[in-house]
């Protein structure tokens, strides 16, 4: 069956759209039209910050016409993408969603990015997040927030669609992109992907290059892709990943094809079940949908072991150390000087001008992480705070080393509640960082990790389940999430209405 | 450990943002409730551990000593690295006069 309205088209996943532009059933440039035109319609999800119709149709043009002249296409060939605001794409208005770098235009492209468009994807525009990828409900950004679309059954009420990677997992949700990249730092591909039914992978630390993207804390950050079905983030995850060496984190390893390698027979394989994630107050819901994740994991043949991860209830404290620490150092760089936002009072100094532009620049969200971080950085706190903190992570990173030897992967919870509404959290910043306590461990730990849908709750709003694997081991992880994805049938969708 | 709000204007002024009272006043109990939860951490014992430095293990790379080796990260770059200066005069970075 071919596919030909517009409507139909922008239901097509990568590898379906992929496999249609090589085979002649559509055009790269009729794809690029579908969803440029669903992007334009969606404006009240605020998931864009920029929209670039035109990459769209560039990169769709050369596709057609590499087709044309009977050329090898690329692995994203005729795919249009989001990019998520992070990424430093030539040219292109690139802000992390902050005032401060309002208007900057990178000179050079960031290396993810760039892989990309070289393996035949096009841009469809900048996608919101949280300012400086700070926050789990895309609620900090100068932009303005991200709007699920995602509704209660029976409700016209907005809900989040979590952060930071907010706008990249609305906009897969709502159908106006096929794919989009993320980053995560915390949970910021995992949280938002499991608030909106899709599927969110952030591998190994190092399989990403860090850059041109802009710094949040270097030793967490990574970018992983972010689409509706595990296949298409296999295949996208492999056009992402690679050696950079202009970053000094970069994994040298060859990069495996993970998606021709998907294999949902689980048999022989171990399931952990951390125990110490079965946290008081968790939602029931939240518990059903893992006591089904762990039924369909068996049925693919696994056995599902209990295992002990004993240092998870300091994971999210340690983080909150580091990841501000970090922060308030890759923060010092925005000063009114190189690029960005400059704000001179008048006579001003300086130092003057530097306090003026970061007060002015920074949303209240960054400027709090950024005095934590400079708090438990500053003379007399490090040891108290920073070192203990990274002896934690130590504890946390070898808690998984020991579980290892128990299973191949572990199953838990993406969150610990579905996605709420907008305000609801926001007044309370330690509320807001709770959302990332299932997700923040193998951050710490720099393991491979992904969020699968696993079912709508009673109020029709979708959960998800995450899987947590060895380090290098995204395979291992991606089979357990098609064994869940092919068990759960997750076919739901957000009824249109924006 | 708690912070007053000499403190945290202290911590403002060493990040360089600045804060007039009234965020200063509000800053101090949300420093203070997200502090005293990280306290937690001090149950930890440590003792026997050393703090990470690397989540994945690997080893620092030297690039060739050759100018130039890849044009992004090389020289002869500087139209490009003034492009977003929110000032630039002469080849340089403009910034306010500086008398100590």
């Amino acid at each position: 069956m071919m596919p030909k309205n517009a409507d139909e088209l922008t239901q097509l996943g990568v590898r379906e759209i992929r496999d249609g532009v090589a085979s002649g059933d559509f055009t790269a440039r009729e794809i690029a039209e579908a969803f440029n035109a669903a992007v334009e319609q969606a404006a009240s999800l605020n998931a864009f910050i920029v929209a670039t119709p035109e990459k769209a149709l560039e990169a769709a043009d050369a596709v057609d016409d590499a087709r044309a002249s009977g050329k090898d296409l690329g692995p994203m060939a005729g795919v249009p993408i989001g990019m998520k605001d992070l990424f430093c794409t030539k040219g292109v208005q690139t802000t992390a969603a902050s005032h401060i770098l309002e208007g900057f235009v990178p000179q050079y492209e960031s290396t993810v990015s760039q892989k990309l468009w070289d393996a035949g994807a096009g841009m469809l525009g900048k996608l919101n997040l949280d300012q400086f990828a700070m926050g789990s409900s895309n609620e900090t950004s100068y932009f303005g927030n991200v709007t699920s679309p995602w509704r209660k059954t029976g409700s016209n009420a907005d809900f989040v669609a979590g952060g930071s990677s907010g706008g990249s997992s609305a906009s897969v949700a709502a159908r106006i992109c096929p794919a989009a990249t993320g980053t995560d730092t915390g949970g910021s591909i995992r949280q938002p992907a499991a608030f909106t039914g899709i599927v969110g992978v952030k591998p190994t630390y190092g399989r990403c290059s860090r850059c041109g993207v802009v710094a949040f804390a270097s030793s967490l950050d990574q970018a992983g892709p972010m689409a509706r079905s595990v296949e298409d983030c296999a295949i996208m995850l492999r056009a992402m990943a690679g050696f950079d060496p202009k970053d000094s984190t970069s994994l040298d390893l060859p990069v495996p094809d993970w998606a021709s390698a998907l294999d949902a027979d689980l048999r022989g394989k171990k399931v952990g079940i951390p125990r110490e994630y079965r946290m008081d107050g968790t939602d029931p819901e939240i518990l059903d949908s893992w006591e089904r994740g762990k039924e369909w994991l068996r049925d693919a043949g696994a056995e599902i072991v209990d295992v002990s991860l004993p240092h998870t209830k300091y994971a999210l404290p340690a983080y909150y150390i580091i990841a501000p620490a970090e922060a308030s150092s890759n923060l010092a760089r925005y000063d009114g000087v190189r690029y960005g936002l400059r704000d001179l009072p008048e006579g001003a100094g300086l130092q003057d001008m530097y306090a003026a532009t970061r007060s002015e620049g920074f949303g209240d969200e960054v400027k709090r992480r950024i005095l934590i971080g400079t708090y438990v950085l500053s003379a007399g706190f490090y040891d108290a705070y920073y070192n203990q903190a990274q002896k934690v992570r130590a504890l946390v990173a070898r808690d998984f080393e020991q579980v290892w030897n128990e299973c191949d992967v572990i199953l838990a919870p993406t969150t610990p509640t579905a996605a709420f509404s907008p305000g609801a959290q926001s007044d309370n910043p330690l509320a807001m960082y709770l959302n990332d306590v299932f997700a923040v461990p193998a951050s710490l730990a720099g393991l491979p990790a992904m969020s699968v849908p696993a079912m709508l709750n009673g109020d029709g709003l979708p959960l998800g389940l995450q899987i947590v694997g060895k380090p290098f081991d995204e395979q291992g992880v991606m089979n357990a999430g098609l064994a869940i994805e092919q068990r759960a049938g997750f076919t739901a969708k957000p009824e249109r209405w924006w | 450990m708690s912070v007053d709000k000499p403190t945290v204007a202290k911590i403002a002024s060493l990040a360089r943002i600045e804060m007039d009272d009234a965020a200063l006043e509000r800053m101090v109990p949300e420093l203070n409730n997200i502090l005293g939860w990280i306290e937690q951490l001090g149950e930890v014992d440590t003792s026997a551990v050393e703090p990470m430095t690397a989540v994945i293990p690997n080893t620092l790379r030297l690039r060739e000593d050759e100018v130039n080796a890849d044009p992004k990260t090389g020289g002869d770059r500087r139209e490009d690295i003034l492009a977003n200066a929110p000032v630039a005069e002469h080849g340089f970075f403009g910034v306010p006069k500086v008398i100590e």
